[in-house]
């Protein structure tokens, strides 16, 4: 039985320390935790590349790309940055438009505050790395076990991506050899997949129904520019008045 | 200098809306945030899926058929093998097939 072994291997390490010490980061964690950011790979290369390149277009070289993808981490809004940095906008025009633009992270957060509980020194970066490709994937995993360092080498794989893919775009430029177009298209396929999964492992389809339902509407009614926080707001809005429904249920 | 003091800003705003829940809900997770916690994880990725394809114009050709084709390619792979990985690198590979065979990549 290997995984008792592995298990057995662990609890007997002189001097284990805590439950999430480096010594539980066995090679199935870390093969595990690589093969789940796979997906994410492609989408934060091909997406760091282009922000690298339309950074360095606006006048601003690789040490920029590199701290704006390492510090701010969230792909969106430095796309959206480099329009507020060229441009020059004021200090509150910034500080609100990334309000707007990454309000959804307060959603991702209130959904792991539970989940993220015991993770010991992994906190801090788990809940800095929280993006929406990490937040969608850490999604699908239960916990328990070794879950802890799981998040964190997914979350570490994928901020490298990100990191490496703007780097790379803002050295290599547009010379890139041959055509990626339509390759941003796994990070669609990521979240599709991610909501199949999450729609086959809950016998509870409303939340999923609720989230599809109230983002198409404030789609159509908001346009797409603008529809993410009216969005989020209409989902804890109904999610919140399904509640008392939800309980009785489980 | 200007540009390193909104980039510092960005990043500041960012990690306050990150860490702000964790701090808020410090001592006990109040129910409401748990429930909360419990259903917003499926809500959200179905809000990022309809984000993701925010920009489809169903109007306009290629009526956003490789969209739609990629994506029931996704989800039909995912029930039948429940392998992410192997789901997202197929639908990927069919959307960069069917924009090249339409004549529609860029």
């Amino acid at each position: 039985m290997p995984a008792s072994k592995r298990a057995e291997t662990v609890l007997s390490r002189p001097g284990g320390g805590t439950a999430y010490g480096w010594g539980t980061m066995d090679l199935k964690t870390v093969k595990k935790a690589f093969l789940s950011s796979v997906p994410v790979m492609a989408g934060y290369l091909v997406l760091g590349i282009g922000f690298g390149i339309l950074l360095r277009g606006a006048g601003y070289g690789v040490l920029w790309a590199f701290a704006m993808s390492a510090f701010i981490y969230a792909g969106s809004m430095q796309y959206v940055g480099i329009g507020l940095i060229a441009g020059g906008a004021s200090v509150l025009t910034t500080a609100l438009t990334t309000l707007m633009v990454n309000a959804r992270h307060l959603f991702y957060s209130i959904s792991m505050v539970d989940r993220y509980q015991h993770t010991g020194k992994y906190k801090p970066y788990l809940i800095f790395a929280l993006t929406d490709e990490t937040y969608s994937i850490l999604c699908d995993e239960k916990g328990g076990g070794d879950a802890a360092t799981y998040w964190f080498l997914v979350s570490l794989f994928d901020h490298f991506y990100w990191v490496a893919g703007s780097v790379a775009g803002s050295l290599l430029g547009s010379v890139l050899p041959f055509s990626t177009a339509g390759i941003e298209f796994s990070m669609t396929a990521l979240f599709v997949a991610s909501f199949t999964e999450q729609w086959l492992a809950k016998r509870d389809h409303i939340p999923a129904l609720t989230g599809l339902l109230c983002s198409l509407a404030c789609l159509l009614i908001f346009g797409a520019e603008r529809f993410l926080i009216p969005a989020m707001l209409a989902i804890t809005l109904v999610l919140s008045l399904l509640r008392g429904r939800g309980e009785a249920a489980s | 200098m200007r540009a390193a003091e909104l980039a510092a800003v960005m990043a500041a705003v960012t990690v306050l809306l990150r860490f702000l829940p964790f701090l808020a809900f410090r001592a006990r997770t109040p129910p409401y945030i748990s429930y909360l916690g419990k259903v917003l994880p499926p809500a959200m990725i179905g809000m990022l899926v309809v984000y993701c394809l925010k920009d489809v114009r169903p109007a306009h050709a290629p009526y956003g058929l490789p969209e739609l084709a990629a994506a029931v390619c996704v989800a039909g792979l995912q029930i039948w093998k429940r392998n992410s990985l192997l789901s997202i690198l197929a639908g990927t590979a069919v959307y960069m097939l069917l924009i090249r065979c339409l004549g529609f990549a860029v």
